[in-house]
């Protein structure tokens, strides 16, 4: 089992993130699940959804406590929650930032400017960047699904092709 | 002169008290609406004036529904006849604390989505079936059994909630005046949409009249001008016949109380703020059926 | 198979299971977690997916009213509510049960105030244990989509005619997104045929007044309809398994055969029981799992006899104790419970924590999950 804690604001995408990642690891045969934890909705404040892949029904409902990884969309959300709380040794980080950043040596650091590439591409709704499609590329580049598999779960939730193309554009500048 | 069936709807058993108005009036009722018609029937006196299990009262289908509830079960009924393709009419019958008191919520909102449905309210001005207690109906200085030395408050103007609501169909009657109930059931239900009927209903027991005064104490009501008969098709609103005749000069509202034991209780002060109360509204729906005419 | 699989809430499940069954009429009003279920239904309705109406009620006592008032004529009904909004039914469920109509309602399960709180426990649906509905439990998405498809077909058996409750884990389940196969039914749910239903040209009273030498009979003829329901609950089960491949039973057991300790529980707690059962074996705890997911009518053939049964309880009845713990021990005297209070109002409940229940469990007490031990 592989479990994923993604960090960000309520409006930004984070719980429809989740869900675009759990299908799109279902379409690659596995089984996932994706939920939102639920306060009182409000626009802007922290807020983080869990997604879990495994190779077997995924039977768990608790929420993620030793995540594997930790996906931050909004690095702000820092200023006043620790990302990397119960994170594993060895675990690994995705970031959205063009900043250099320092985590712990134990962990493994990934990045990318999603909120760049949202903007290049135009994806901007309500005057929000779009993160939530450009982050499925990202992450297909660290191996939680195929990239085809990434895409399909984009296509199927949006119907504007700039988002697949912000998701190349995430996939090509992760390293 | 309006032709009235002479079939009738209701069998010979009812097991109302003798003189019930409620009973007078829904037989008119059941009459202009015929066969293909259901009615729905909350906590009220006509819960159990239809007879006890297996027998019934009526001849057409009965719903009997929670004291809260009648509004919205007509809503789902007509919604459910409507979608099948069927016009049957529904029809509830209802007591003035089920329609004023805990039944408005349920009324309001089946009122205000549109449902198709007609909503009659007899009002006998006390929960009649409990053995008179104060309902929201009940007019000041009536004694009930939860107000023993009269009410002290008025009436709830119900018919102005419902006015609200702007209804396509929206009147008043009274038992004493069955053609009038009749023509304005048949008008009702040939007007898609929401409809409401408030009729008052004299209660011999709880009204403390004797059983065959009933017919003539509704009229002292209407001839008074206590209970103004009326009807709004839309924004029409008109003065019903009886009605119009009593208002050129109405009987002194003290003729009606002095003919009630309901009323004994109401001292010479009560009495004349129920006559300017009766004044003032007789003046406000002579305006209101002179401004509709004027703007039609 | 992954591609027949989409992601799904439980609640969307659930209104697409709705929607495959074709109702005529569906009355509502919102409520947190349910609103997604009626948000999707007056969608569909809106969108013309789904030719039936959508009656946008004032309240839930009206919501009921109106699928009582509807189901009468004959139609095919349904409604959705949780926490609160259940209660403000209570009224109108004991009068749908009594008047035997087959309305089914998709009941997500959510604490009650005071204080505000719209999280997971099961106390609002066992509060309306006694009103005559069915209530199944579901675990998963796919479940929560299969058992709305049974639950008309059982509801609609003229053997049962009692309306079905399926509950759901309010966010748990509600909110989680699994993937899941929105099997078409095909002629599964055969069409309605309501006996009693109302007909102007053979005029009858429902509902009248019942005479105390009469009224008796019509509760025991309900007590019949629900032992006909063990029976129609088996047969679509395993009519549902045969055309669809997916089987379910009252009780679902996990590991149960050569187990010593059995966890019971009901809803997403009961699922995730699995995996402590996992845990306790490798360390060498012969652990397993009994899911209830009927409750109405009751399970009579639960295998407890040499079992310690560890039984979680998502609710709680107030100078008794756990609801479910209580029953079965009512039902199987002999049995060895130790009882659980836990996951009230949301409170996680890991299946490291359940784990750790049973290594720790003390047969004949209760236990309140997260209040020290020295307190109780």
């Amino acid at each position: 089992m592989y479990e994923i804690r993604i960090h960000s604001r309520g409006g930004q995408g984070g719980v429809t993130a989740a869900r675009m990642m759990a299908s799109a690891a279902v379409k690659d045969g596995k089984f996932a699940t994706a939920c939102p934890f639920y306060g009182a909705e409000r626009r802007g404040a922290p807020i983080v959804s869990f997604v879990r892949i495994d190779d077997h029904p995924v039977r768990i409902y608790s929420q993620i406590k030793k995540p594997d990884m930790v996906v931050v969309l909004d690095p702000t959300v820092m200023d006043t929650v620790n990302v990397l709380d119960g994170l594993k040794k060895g675990g690994e980080i995705f970031i959205n930032t063009h900043e250099e950043v320092q985590f712990p040596e134990q962990f493994t650091v990934h990045k990318a400017d999603l909120t760049g590439i949202a903007l290049r591409e135009n994806l901007v709704v309500a005057g929000s960047p779009i993160l939530n499609t450009p982050v499925i590329g990202a992450l297909a580049k660290l191996g939680l699904f195929t990239p085809e598999s990434g895409t399909k779960a984009i296509t199927e939730t949006f119907a504007d092709p700039r988002n697949v193309a912000a998701a190349k554009e995430a996939y090509n500048e992760v390293k | 002169m309006t032709e009235i069936p002479k079939e009738e709807m209701l069998l010979k058993c009812p097991s109302t008290c003798a003189g019930c108005g409620s009973l007078l009036a829904l037989r008119y009722i059941l009459k202009a609406a015929g066969k293909d018609t259901v009615l729905v029937i909350p906590a009220c006196c006509n819960s159990v004036i239809q007879g006890v299990y297996p027998y019934m009262l009526h001849t057409v289908p009965v719903y009997n529904i929670a004291f809260a509830a009648a509004a919205a079960c007509a809503s789902g009924m007509s919604e459910a006849f409507r979608a099948v393709g069927k016009t049957t009419n529904v029809i509830v019958y209802a007591g003035d604390g089920g329609t004023a008191d805990i039944g408005i919520q349920a009324l309001s909102g089946a009122l205000e989505r549109g449902e198709d449905f007609l909503y009659i309210c007899y009002d006998n001005e006390a929960y009649g079936n409990t053995g008179m207690q104060r309902s929201g109906a009940t007019p000041l200085g009536a004694i009930t059994t939860t107000t023993p030395n009269g009410k002290t408050v008025n009436k709830k103007d119900l018919d102005r909630i419902i006015e609200a609501h702007n209804l396509p169909y929206q009147a008043t009657a009274c038992a004493s005046y069955p053609a009038d109930i009749y023509n304005k059931v048949k008008k009702a239900l040939s007007i898609p949409g929401p409809k409401f009927i408030h009729i008052l209903a004299p209660c011999p027991p709880g009204w403390r009249t004797p059983s065959e005064k009933t017919v003539e104490i509704g009229k002292m009501a209407v001839k008074s001008g206590i209970w103004v008969l009326w009807e709004k098709e839309y924004d029409k609103f008109t003065i019903s016949a009886p009605s119009r005749a009593a208002m050129k000069k109405p009987a002194p509202v003290i003729d009606y109380l002095k003919a009630q034991g309901r009323f004994r209780k109401v001292d010479e002060a009560t009495a004349a703020r129920i006559q300017a109360q009766v004044d003032k509204n007789l003046k406000k729906v002579a305006a209101e059926a002179a401004y509709s005419e004027e703007n039609a | 198979m992954s591609e027949k699989l989409m992601m799904s809430t439980g609640n969307k499940a659930v209104a697409a299971a709705v929607k495959m069954a074709k109702p005529t009429v569906v009355a509502a009003y919102p409520i947190t977690p349910q609103t997604e279920v009626i948000e999707t239904i007056a969608d569909y309705v809106g969108s013309g997916a789904m030719d039936a109406r959508y009656i946008p009620v004032e309240s839930e006592h009206s919501a009921m009213t109106a699928c009582i008032g509807a189901s009468i004529t004959g139609v095919r009904v349904f409604t959705a509510t949780s926490s609160h909004g259940l209660l403000y039914m209570h009224e109108m469920l004991h009068w749908a049960a009594g008047a035997r109509l087959p309305i089914v309602m998709g009941q997500v399960n959510r604490t009650l105030a005071p204080g505000w709180n719209i999280w997971a426990e099961h106390s609002d649906a066992l509060s309306q244990r006694d009103t005559g509905w069915l209530q199944v439990y579901v675990s998963t998405v796919q479940e929560a989509y299969d058992a709305t498809l049974m639950a008309f077909k059982i509801a609609e058996d003229n053997r049962v005619l009692l309306p079905v409750m399926i509950n759901m884990d309010g966010f748990l389940l509600s909110h989680i997104m699994q993937p899941f196969e929105m099997t078409e039914p095909g002629d599964f749910i055969p069409p309605l045929n309501l006996p009693q239903k109302i007909d102007v040209n053979d005029p009858k009273g429902y509902g009248a007044m019942s005479p105390a030498d009469i009224h008796f009979t019509f509760r025991y003829d309900m007590e019949k309809a629900m032992k006909n329901a063990r029976t129609v609950i088996a047969e679509t089960e395993a009519e549902f398994a045969k055309r669809f491949g997916r089987s379910y039973a009252p009780v679902e057991e996990y590991l149960c055969d050569d187990a010593d300790v059995v966890i019971v529980a009901m809803g997403t707690l009961g699922k995730e029981a699995e995996v402590a059962a996992d845990l306790l074996r490798k360390e060498g705890i012969k652990a397993g799992v009994m899911r209830v997911r009927w409750l109405r009518p009751f399970p009579l053939d639960m295998k407890v006899e040499g079992k310690e049964l560890v039984v979680i309880d998502r609710d709680y009845s107030f100078g008794f104790g756990g609801v479910i713990a209580g029953e079965i021990q009512a039902r199987y005297p002999g049995a060895k419970i130790a009882r659980v209070i836990a996951g009230l109002g949301g409170q996680e409940v890991t299946y490291e924590d359940m784990a750790e229940l049973v290594r720790t469990r003390k047969i004949g007490t209760e236990f309140w999950f997260g209040i020290p031990k020295e307190e109780q």
